[in-house]
């Protein structure tokens, strides 16, 4: 699967490991995620899939491990940006030096973004107070002309700009049947459309990796249907891949062609929904065995 | 007890009202009498204790009286559309969407800036000083509504800036023989770099982490000030030069080789000539600030600011730097108080620390909170409210402290928003 060298997988996890104090919330954690594919982490609660989210997304710092990201010509290694301690080579090599000094100092989640992976998250996280079609524009403002002068004198190089990202906005609310909702405050909405909006503000991001934690929690069966289709809609037509980490085991085997199995913080099967629904450690993690004590 | 009686359906009749008015007011009674019984009841005189509780009974009857007469009118047809329209006040989100074509007081603005420039000319001195205060204190709130009413970044030290920039003008012009124009970009960018300092390593901290140590930093500059004698001549204070107008001084004798602006225009000498001076440049200032802070907020640095403060962690996941936003909401808020003192400076021609203690930063922190945390005219509204106020209020001076606190509770309860009900603009998607 990793061998082809000319469509290498758009991200290569390998022995990711987390550990908060005392506790080991990952282990050696190793995946791979195709370019242009659904891929699906799933694993009962407390296993450690919003933990590997987190620092796939860049907002933990992992302990140890490579995230790696196929999204330009080169691999991006997704740990390195968020800013590393210095290693005793460091000081041998000045351009390695220099390269760890500026992601210490000027590192960060959003370097992450920059490279082209883009989250939602479990519990909506919008901006409340702000309008639909603002929270898009947000989303876009690395692509903007951030000019002060510009933007105060307003420049024709400004406008134009702006006008380029309402546009765009206003293109993907219409994408995500939002249109009507453009005016009116994101905490305002009913929950179905928040949800959809912020998969419309990470879109706006222009990425080519998109991680949704639960994109499903709280919406009715026909919201879940919809979502599903939109979330193909977006690999098919705008060419993301997607990793998603879902508790609906009919969307998952309905929409994700790969299954990545934790447990624990490791991963305890890997592979298409049918081999994963029929392996025996799979069965073990959601359902338990014989012998484990009933009383647990 | 609920200030709002517990609702009554529409048929229920006089005597059940009565009942409850009866009741309510029973149970004002006896709380005021707990309440004063010891307060004003018992007066100390000489080493002995007074018994006078016919006082405390008398205001308690007259709080029951209140409450009761509160209860009844409250059930009358006209208190109840009171109570509906004060609870439905409460409800909403009360932000209103609006496109900028929906807003079409172009001709008022218009009108409010010639008035603004003719204000002075018709005003006495003691006016006029008022009108620059209150200008200074619209500017500080513009300031101050960036990193609080933007950012969401609360900032119990603002005086410092405004402190940087009023020493920045009277230390230059002692030391570096400085004048207005010149210091007015200098303590700006001096300001502007304090907010830097801050900044840096606060970024980190949020809510009353971060107030505790910009409160902290505001007294650490006052105190800087103050006892830094060799430099800044300590609570004596330190003189501050008046402006110029292209070289033409405010004076009625100019210093050596300098032409008076009377002599120059062959007028008769008139101290409020500067006055009048100060005032108008202070209010393009303020017009030209309140133009930048409204295309800021339009901007894709005022949308990251808002932003920010709706959800830090959500900035980051879409690519923004918060670091940096952060830094320049600080530095721009910094920029505007550091103008800001420099025109406290020229007016007052005379600065000393103690006009830069903690009361003005919560007095400009009351500003932007009682304009509706960004919003710009609601802000302006503000400054304008607590200077002139005071000033027209001047024979009820002991109590303004007092008045001010019921106006904050007052607002807290019925205009949570702020005098002004909050806007947001309105994209024209139609035509896409």
């Amino acid at each position: 699967m990793g061998a082809d060298p000319i469509h290498p997988p758009i991200l290569q996890v390998a022995g990711l490991s987390m550990r908060f104090g005392g506790i080991l919330a990952l282990n050696d954690v190793g995946f791979e995620v195709r370019r242009g594919s659904i891929t699906a982490l799933i694993g009962p609660n407390g296993a450690g899939k919003t933990t590997v989210f987190n620092c796939l997304t860049g907002f933990y710092r992992a302990t140890a491990g490579r995230i790696s990201l196929h999204a330009g010509r080169d691999a991006t290694d997704l740990v390195r940006l968020l800013g590393q301690p210095f290693a005793a080579s460091d000081f041998l090599n000045p351009a390695a030096f220099a390269n760890r000094l500026y992601y210490k100092m000027f590192g960060g989640t959003h370097h992450v973004t920059r490279a082209g992976v883009a989250r939602t998250f479990q519990n909506v996280r919008l901006f409340r107070e702000m309008t639909a079609i603002e929270n898009l524009l947000v989303a876009q403002h690395l692509r903007l002309n951030r000019n002060l002068i510009a933007g105060l004198l307003r420049t024709a190089a400004y406008r134009q700009s702006e006008r380029d990202a309402i546009e765009c906005a206003y293109a993907w609310l219409k994408a995500f049947g939002l249109a009507g909702d453009a005016n009116r405050l994101a905490g305002e909405l009913p929950y179905g459309h928040q949800r959809r909006l912020e998969i419309a503000r990470a879109m706006c991001t222009g990425p080519q990796l998109l991680c949704l934690d639960e994109p499903a929690a709280g919406l009715n069966p026909r919201e879940t249907d919809e979502l599903s289709a939109l979330i193909r809609q977006l690999r098919d037509e705008h060419g993301v891949t997607v990793l998603l980490i879902e508790h609906d085991m009919g969307l998952v085997m309905d929409l994700s062609e790969h299954l990545i199995v934790l447990d624990y913080g490791e991963v305890i099967a890997d592979g298409d929904p049918g081999s994963v629904a029929r392996h025996p450690a799979v069965l073990t993690a959601y359902l338990g065995t014989e012998t484990v004590d009933s009383d647990a | 007890m609920s200030l709002t009686p517990t609702p009554l359906t529409s048929a229920a009749g006089p005597t059940a009202v009565l009942r409850q008015a009866v009741l309510e007011a029973a149970a004002s009674f006896v709380l005021a009498l707990l309440l004063l019984g010891p307060i004003v009841g018992l007066v100390l005189d000489g080493y002995q204790i007074k018994n006078e509780l016919q006082r405390p009974l008398l205001i308690a009857a007259l709080v029951a009286l209140g409450r009761f007469l509160f209860t009844l009118a409250l059930h009358t047809p006209s208190g109840r559309f009171w109570l509906e329209r004060f609870s439905a006040h409460r409800g909403k989100t009360a932000i209103l969407v609006q496109s900028d074509s929906d807003r079409q007081h172009h001709g008022w603005l218009l009108l409010l800036f010639i008035a603004g420039l003719a204000l002075p000319f018709l005003a006495n001195k003691y006016a006029l000083t008022v009108l620059i205060q209150a200008m200074i204190y619209v500017l500080l709130g513009l300031g101050l509504n960036i990193v609080v009413g933007l950012a969401g970044l609360l900032d119990l030290g603002y005086v410092a800036f405004y402190a940087v920039g009023a020493y920045g003008l009277a230390l230059g012009a002692q030391y570096l023989d400085i004048g207005f124009w010149t210091a007015l970009p200098l303590a700006a960018l001096l300001a502007a770099l304090f907010g830097a300092l801050l900044g840096f390593p606060v970024l980190r901290m949020h809510g009353d982490y971060l107030a505790i140590v910009t409160l902290g930093f505001g007294e650490i500059i006052r105190l800087v000030l103050n006892n830094w004698l060799s430099l800044t001549g300590g609570p004596n204070g330190i003189a501050a030069p008046a402006p110029q107008l292209f070289g033409l001084e405010f004076s009625r004798s100019a210093r050596e080789g300098g032409l008076p602006f009377h002599e120059y225009f062959q007028l008769a000498y008139n101290p409020l000539h500067r006055f009048i001076f100060i005032y108008l440049v202070l209010f393009l200032v303020v017009c030209l600030m309140a133009l930048v802070v409204n295309r800021l907020r339009n901007m894709p640095v005022g949308r990251a600011w808002e932003a920010l403060r709706e959800d830090e962690i959500a900035c980051r996941a879409l690519g923004i730097n918060h670091v940096l936003v952060k830094l320049s909401a600080f530095m721009m808020g910094a920029m505007v108080g550091g103008i800001a003192g420099v025109f406290f400076a020229t007016y007052q021609g005379f600065i000393n620390p103690a006009s830069f203690n903690f009361f003005e930063s919560a007095l400009i922190l009351a500003i932007v909170v009682l304009g509706g945390l960004g919003s710009t005219s609601g802000v302006i509204l503000a400054a304008l409210v607590l200077t002139i106020l005071p000033e027209v209020l001047r024979a009820f001076a002991d109590y303004r402290v007092f008045a001010f606190g019921v106006l904050m509770v007052l607002m807290m309860i019925w205009r949570p928003r702020g005098l002004i009900q909050p806007r947001r603009r309105a994209f024209d998607v139609e035509g896409l």
